[in-house]
């Protein structure tokens, strides 16, 4: 096995109707620090983890979307989301705040194959 | 085969827990080599030896410590725990409090990772 594991994060959760996306994210920004091969995959209503002009304010929740675009700091820059999970939300690329390439069910697949671990939130 | 493990429920509520240890003791007995367990979101409150299920009923902290005192490491996610009322004061036996870097050379660490929850 090599030193680098290819380590994929799994992003299926809305992100303020439970924590798991919120916590998931915390668990990316300890894995940057690690230099693992880290993807993102956003996917089902997890897409909305990214998405534009989300006010949590009435809530009461910290909006922690913003935190996604850091993560190019932490050399993390491999964020993927799911084309057929966006269409039946009514999304677009244009609706998101992270520059995530939009891929189809195939090439999700084959991303996932690709992975030594796959962490699902 | 070397397996990680992670438990993203809680206790009773979820059946996670309970699938979790199923896995971790059959893998143990086909002699598996078990990296670690992670406790993970509201998987945190498995390791509270406050827990005092009715007697009828498994005691899910207690089995986890079981599988500890065999020589398994119990980790407990340290910012996942302080949210949720978890410290070193409430820790049952065989489980330890560390940080996520831990959920991270488990899952370099292991042939397999396999998680439990999070649905």
């Amino acid at each position: 096995m090599s030193d680098i594991s290819k380590i994929m994060i799994m992003m299926r959760k809305a992100p303020y109707g439970t924590i798991y996306s919120f916590e998931g994210l915390e668990s990316v920004l300890i894995m940057g620090a690690y230099e693992q091969d880290i993807t993102i995959i956003f996917v089902d209503d997890g897409v909305y983890s990214i998405k534009k002009g989300m006010d949590t304010s009435a809530a009461g929740i910290k909006d922690f979307s913003p935190t996604f675009r850091v993560l190019e700091m932490y050399d993390i820059e491999k964020l993927y989301v799911d084309k057929e999970s966006m269409e039946a939300r009514g999304l677009t690329a244009d609706d998101l705040i992270v520059g995530a390439e939009v891929v189809d069910t195939e090439t999700i697949t084959k991303l996932m194959e690709e992975q030594d671990v796959v962490l699902p939130f | 085969m070397k397996f990680g493990v992670m438990v993203q429920e809680g206790p009773y509520q979820h059946e996670s827990s309970d699938s979790a240890y199923q896995f971790v003791k059959a893998a143990m007995e086909k002699g598996h080599e078990i990296v670690g367990v992670f406790f993970y979101h509201d998987g945190v409150i498995n390791s509270t030896k406050l827990t005092d299920p009715q007697q009828d009923d498994r005691n899910i902290v207690k089995r986890w410590s079981e599988i500890g005192e065999k020589g398994v490491d119990l980790v407990v996610c340290i910012a996942a725990a302080k949210r949720r009322g978890i410290n070193d004061d409430v820790l049952a036996p065989g489980f330890r409090i560390s940080g996520l870097g831990q959920l991270t050379e488990m899952a370099i660490n292991a042939d397999r990772f396999v998680t439990f929850g999070a649905s």
